[in-house]
This record gives C-alpha cells, sequence and structure tokens, in this order.
C-alpha cells in the first residue's frame, strides 16, 4: 500500500496540498462532483483513496454528494466531499441534515466568481455568508479559512479533527487563487500528525439508555454495524433518538441544544492569527487576502508606523469577543474582502462603535487586493 | 388460538376480509382507540393459513396452535 | 395464555403502535421485509435500513429496532450509496415512497441503478403524494383527480420496472399488498442478490387515495388488487385490450452483472 502520509517538502498545488491533508487526516471516503476550480482535489481523491484502502465516489450530483460523504460517516469513516458555489448551493440542504445529526464531515468549498455560474477560475469570497446561513434554519457552524497551500495541508487536518470533536460538518472556505497556485508545503511525519478520534458509545446499550445526540458535551455517535441499533433523522429530535414533530418543547430542545453545542465551545474552536501590538491601525482579514495585507504591512517597516493584522483562520463562529477587545485598544479597523463585505458588518457589530470600521475592497472584485492600495488607506485613515 | 391485540388494532378490516373461512367478523364494539376490532367467531374453521396475521398492518392479530403458545 | 407475534422481536420496544393510518399498506409492507430477514434467519444489525421522506419512510424509521437513516427526500439511495461503499460488509436497504424514490429522487435512482450496486431497493407505489394530503406524482393513473390535478392528472405514469431496467437493475420485481408470501419471497431474493434490487410494491393508501379518488377503502383496494394483477409469465397469452387496467405482477428482471463494491474490491487488487 502507498505511502499514507506524504512526508516531505513539496511544491504543491493548494487543491492537491487539501486532498493530501485529508488522507493524512484519515480521510478514507470522498464523494464528489467535477465543478472547476475544485475538480483537481476529486481527481487527487480519485487516485490516491484506493492505494490507502479508501473510496472515491463520483455522484451523479452535488446532492449526491454530500448525502453519501453523510452516509459514509455514518458507518465511522472519515469522509469528505469538495466543490464550488453552484455545488455549495446544492449542498445546502444536506448539509443542514449533516447539522441536524451531528454527522461529523468536511466540505471544501473553492470559491469563484459568482452568482450563478459567474467566473469559475477566478476567486471571490462570496460564500461567507452562505456559509453560516445557507441552509434553512437556525443552526451553528464551523469553517476555516486557509491563506496558502500549506494551510489548505494542515487546515484541512484540523478541520477534520473539529468535525470528529463537535460531531458536525465543517467546512474549508478557499477560492480559486489558492486552489489553483502552487507553493511550498511540507508535510511532516505521520507520527507527528494529531489525529482526534470520534466518541462511540457504549456498546450493546438501547437509544433509550444514554444520551446519543443534542448534548452540549458532544453526545457519543453510534456508527451503524456495531449492533447500536441505531435511529439518525433529520426531523425534530430529543437525545435518545426519538423523534417529535408535535411539540414546541422538543423543537425549542432540539434548536437550542444544536446551537450551544457549538457556542459552548467557542473558545476551542476559534482561531485567529494576530499580531497588534500598539498599532492605531489594524487591519482585518483572511483567506487570499491575507496574503496582501501581509505584503501592505512591509511598506510601513522603514516609516516605523505600527500597523497590525487580525487575520481570521477560522471565520465562523465569528470572534465576537476577540474583535470586542482589538476595538478598545485600537482607533481604526480596515476590514478587507474580496467581496462587497461579508464579515464587515460582524466587525461593525462586534466593535460597537469603540473603533473606527472600514471596508476595503478590491480594486476589481475577482483579484487580490494591491498592497500599495492597502498602504494608501491605511496612510489616509493615520 | 386466535389473539387479538386490541392496543395495536385499528379496525381497518383486512384480516376479516381475506380469512377464507370466516373465521371472523367485525364486531360492533369500540376499542379505546375508538375503532370497531374484530372477533371471533368460528374458531374451530380456523386452517391456521396465517392470512390475517400476513396482512394485519399493525401485528394485531396472532394465530397458533395450541403447542405453540409462548 | 398470551401470544407474542413472531415478528416483534425486531420491533423497536416502546414503538410497537404505527402512526400509519388504518389499512395502509406500509404495515404489510414492513412484515414482509421483517418475515424476509427472519425466514433467511439472519441477524438484523447486518443491515442498515435508509429511508427518504414520506409515509413509506416510515416504514423502517422508527419502527425497526436496527440500524435506520432516516435521511431528506428524495435522497435515501445517494445516502445508502455512501454507507454501502464505505462498508460493503453491510447490508443496505432502502424503503421509501414512490414521489421520494423517482420523483426528486429520480436521478439517484437511475444512477444506482447504473451502477449495480448492492442495494435492495423497495418503493411502496401508492400513486400519490400521501404525507402532504394527496397531491398528483409520478405514478399517479393519467386522468386522475388529486388535490394538485383537480381537472384530471395529464401526466402518463412510470413505468417502474422499465425504468429499472433501462437504468440497469440487475433484479427487478413487482407486487401488490395482496401478493404479500410472494413479496417475502422477492425480498429475499432481493436481499440474497448481488446487485441492485428494485421490489415495487403497489401499496393502497385508503386515506389520500382511497377516500379523496373514491377508489375505497382498504379493503377494497386490495381486493381490487387481487382482482386486477396479472403474473408476467401469463401477459404473452393475453389481447392488448385484456391488459388493459391491469397491474402486472411477478419477476421481471434476473440477471448478473457486475457489482459496484465487488469491481472496487478487485480495482484495489489490481493497483496493489
Amino acid at each position: 500500500m502507498s505511502n499514507r502520509v506524504l512526508t516531505g517538502l513539496h511544491f504543491m498545488q493548494g487543491d492537491i496540498a487539501c486532498a493530501e491533508g485529508a488522507i493524512a487526516a484519515g480521510c478514507r471516503f470522498f464523494a464528489g462532483y467535477p465543478i472547476t476550480p475544485a475538480s483537481e482535489i476529486a481527481e487527487r481523491m480519485a487516485r490516491r483513496l484506493p492505494e490507502v484502502g479508501g473510496t472515491y465516489a463520483q455522484m451523479e450530483d452535488e446532492l449526491g454528494s454530500i448525502a453519501a460523504v453523510i452516509g459514509a460517516s455514518w458507518t465511522g469513516t472519515r469522509a469528505m466531499t469538495a466543490t464550488s458555489g453552484p455545488g455549495f448551493s446544492l449542498m445546502l440542504e444536506n448539509i443542514g441534515y449533516a447539522i441536524a445529526t451531528e454527522t461529523p464531515c468536511v466540505i471544501v468549498n473553492i470559491q469563484r466568481g459568482a452568482p450563478s455560474t459567474g467566473t469559475p477560475s477566478l476567486p471571490l469570497q462570496g460564500d461567507i455568508l452562505q456559509a453560516r446561513r445557507g441552509s434553512h434554519g437556525e443552526y451553528e457552524v464551523i469553517a476555516l479559512a486557509p491563506s496558502s497551500s500549506q494551510e489548505m495541508f494542515d487546515l484541512t487536518i484540523k478541520a477534520f479533527n473539529l468535525a470528529e470533536e463537535f460531531r458536525t460538518p465543517v467546512f474549508l472556505l478557499a477560492d480559486s487563487f489558492l486552489g489553483h497556485m502552487r507553493e511550498e508545503v511540507l508535510i511532516p511525519e505521520e507520527s507527528e500528525i494529531d489525529i482526534v478520534e470520534r466518541k462511540l458509545p457504549p456498546s450493546k446499550k438501547s437509544l433509550s439508555e444514554y444520551k446519543s445526540s443534542l448534548d452540549e458535551g458532544i453526545a457519543p455517535m453510534p456508527v451503524f454495524g456495531q449492533g447500536f441499533k441505531s435511529h439518525v433523522t433529520g426531523s425534530t429530535h430529543n437525545s435518545y433518538g426519538r423523534r417529535n414533530v408535535t411539540d414546541p418543547e422538543a423543537l425549542d430542545y432540539y434548536v437550542r441544544s444544536l446551537n450551544s453545542k457549538i457556542r459552548k465551545h467557542k473558545k476551542e474552536i476559534i482561531s485567529v492569527d494576530s499580531d497588534v501590538k500598539d498599532s492605531d491601525v489594524v487591519l482585518i482579514s483572511y483567506g487570499t487576502t491575507y496574503r496582501a495585507v501581509r505584503e501592505a504591512r512591509k511598506r510601513f517597516k522603514e516609516d516605523k508606523i505600527s500597523v497590525g493584522s487580525f487575520r481570521l483562520i477560522s471565520l465562523w463562529p465569528f470572534p465576537e469577543e476577540e474583535i470586542e477587545d482589538l476595538a478598545k485598544r485600537v482607533k481604526t479597523i480596515i476590514v478587507l474582502e474580496n467581496n462587497l463585505g461579508q464579515i464587515f458588518p460582524y466587525v461593525e457589530a462586534a466593535a460597537k462603535g469603540r473603533a473606527e470600521v472600514i471596508f476595503l475592497p478590491p480594486q476589481l472584485l475577482g483579484t487580490i487586493h494591491n498592497p500599495d492600495t492597502i498602504a494608501k488607506k491605511v496612510r489616509e485613515v493615520i | 388460538m386466535i389473539e387479538i391485540n386490541e392496543d395495536l388494532c385499528k379496525g381497518c378490516g383486512l384480516c376479516v376480509a381475506f380469512c377464507p373461512k370466516d373465521v371472523l367478523k367485525m364486531s360492533n364494539r369500540l376499542t379505546k382507540r375508538g375503532v370497531h376490532p374484530p372477533e371471533v367467531v368460528s374458531e374451530e374453521d380456523c386452517t391456521l393459513c396465517e392470512n390475517c396475521m400476513l396482512y394485519c398492518p399493525d401485528l394485531a392479530i396472532v394465530v397458533g396452535e395450541e403447542e405453540k403458545i409462548v | 395464555m398470551k401470544m407474542v407475534h413472531p415478528l416483534i422481536k425486531y420491533v423497536r420496544p416502546g414503538f410497537l403502535s404505527t402512526t400509519s393510518c388504518s389499512g395502509c399498506g406500509n404495515g404489510i409492507i414492513a412484515q414482509g421485509v421483517l418475515r424476509a430477514i427472519d425466514e433467511l434467519k439472519m441477524d438484523i444489525d447486518d443491515f442498515v435500513f435508509v429511508s427518504g421522506i414520506g409515509c413509506a419512510a416510515w416504514i423502517p424509521s422508527p419502527f425497526f429496532n436496527a440500524d435506520v437513516l432516516h435521511t431528506t427526500h428524495g435522497r435515501p439511495i445517494a445516502f445508502a450509496t455512501g454507507v454501502k461503499l464505505s462498508n460493503p460488509k453491510l447490508k443496505v436497504m432502502v424503503i421509501s415512497g414512490d414521489g421520494d424514490l423517482v420523483a426528486i429522487g429520480g436521478n439517484h435512482f437511475i444512477h444506482a441503478a447504473r451502477r449495480n450496486i448492492d442495494l435492495t431497493v423497495i418503493c411502496a407505489n401508492n400513486g400519490i403524494y400521501g404525507m402532504t394530503g394527496g397531491q398528483v406524482g409520478p405514478t399517479t393513473p393519467f386522468g386522475l383527480k388529486t388535490t394538485t390535478s383537480p381537472y384530471g392528472n395529464l401526466e402518463k405514469p412510470f413505468d417502474l420496472p422499465k425504468l429499472a431496467e433501462g437504468a440497469g437493475a440487475a433484479y427487478i420485481a413487482r407486487w401488490t399488498t395482496y401478493h404479500a408470501r410472494q413479496l417475502t419471497r422477492s425480498i429475499k431474493r432481493a436481499i440474497q442478490k448481488k446487485g441492485f434490487s428494485f421490489i415495487e410494491v403497489v401499496s393502497q393508501c385508503p386515506v389520500q387515495f382511497g377516500r379523496r379518488t373514491g377508489a375505497g377503502n382498504a379493503v377494497t383496494m386490495m381486493e381490487n388488487y387481487k382482482k386486477n394483477s396479472v403474473n408476467i409469465k401469463k401477459v404473452d397469452k393475453l389481447k392488448e385490450d385484456e391488459l388493459k387496467g391491469k397491474i402486472i405482477v411477478g419477476e421481471f428482471i434476473d440477471r448478473e452483472e457486475p457489482e459496484l463494491c465487488e469491481e472496487i474490491a478487485k480495482m484495489r487488487e489490481r493497483i496493489g
């Protein structure tokens, strides 16, 4: 059998790094459908999964893909799909199902120019709010935003670990720029990669005897084929596998439990890369826009002006408290996104008026910000 | 032996309709669920064909030989 | 003396009383499945039952005391594909309704048949969308007045066995709830068959179909199934006008085709 983990230094395309991260994380099932700019992930998984004893399924559409991923996860297998905006839109119903049934899985969205067919090979950070609110109903999600090929590898592993620990789908929100570019990726030894396993229930106990869902402490998952006599449903249910589509008390418990499961663990989930010190101006970014921020900050080295950076590595749950603290310490926050302001209103709300919050898109949507333009904006506000 | 579980019976009448020996008849009384259950009218004619058991959607009727009783 | 129904051991404790209407064919189909497993002396814990949305999806959920996956509308076959591919040792059975499997779920249906993945798919075909109150569906008879075809259905219904055959299914049968014993036999065959097995069960919906369209109650509907069915083996001997309005039942297809999980296992061996 081929190497599970391709330890070593590689010059790797982002999409490929993501696929290798999944394999290193123990992913053994991928179901997907070709779509630019994510097809490379499917192609890599199709080749690598059989080598490591896993299965690749090319489904008839994205609805089938996410369904198959959820089915596979319920047999105890780590499962993933990868798509772009149009495919993600098709997956929304079953994403809600994965959330409702607390099914661990990873869903990669290599975002592209949108809405609709848009521009398949240009980046746009257009699906950020969709990841949070695209499926119907009241729920929480976990979403990570890589900024480099290295992070396409690392954060895919982290996505699997968060999914297994919190029994929830986790989104990896990249874009076509990141998916298609090539960069150095250092893949560590297999033994250095931490893998989180999901909790399984006490064997052969009846579902009525323990909580198999809707538990802030994360219920164990009664996977199929082990005699747990699991009952998994997207209907409103209680912690003991019983469906109840009559009583408001049942709906209240179901909605609140699903949400608090994530909210209560925000501190363990949220990940930011903050370098602020005594700056008056802070640049908030995520994903590929961070690369422009990094460049722009270099322009101020000679001026000895401190321009802070606050990068969101996890986009959801949103780091409200961290941004509120930040706003107390700085005068101006500039939010940089390759869209027309999707996390910007969240930053504004979290800042609670303590700092001025400005939005800066790239000159042209679908391109990375020009670092000089960013620097010019910073000088304007200082 | 023919036993009808009135907690499960929904009074659909399929057992009566498909008994080839007219062993059963819909009764006039009402169960707790508010339906008319079947009643056994000629047990001696029962051939244990199990049609009633097969067609009862609710597992509400059981037939068996004396020795098979649990 | 208390007798215990022999199938109760397969029912989830506390869920013996179901929510289905009086006389609903679903209970007969449920029995068909449980009898098949019982007669094959198989362990129900070796199965995963997958169902979609609709009354038929409540056949295994929550009634069966086994691993049950109650999914979103139209998708049970896609979920089942993921379950089977990631653990081919499991016996995966999809039980759902006509709207779920061939309207919204049509695409998954034809592709799973095309792939010949080892699944047993049982379609409770009541010719209507029962759960939502009696709307017209892909298997509703032509001309029937339903809540969304108040002037008469202007669309031909699917011939499900032909659809499955065209898509590539390895085993195809159609029975009605009247043919409960033959149904059990076909389910046993389908479970043991390596490949995509499809069984259509024409099943009575006494309330949303029977009462609303005047087709009658459960007894009338099942007596009509008995009267109007013709076994496929007899079809050649009958003239076209004799077949009009008849329900053709029997085993239609039983062929040997490469099954997907087996092919994947062979591929893994090939690439070493």
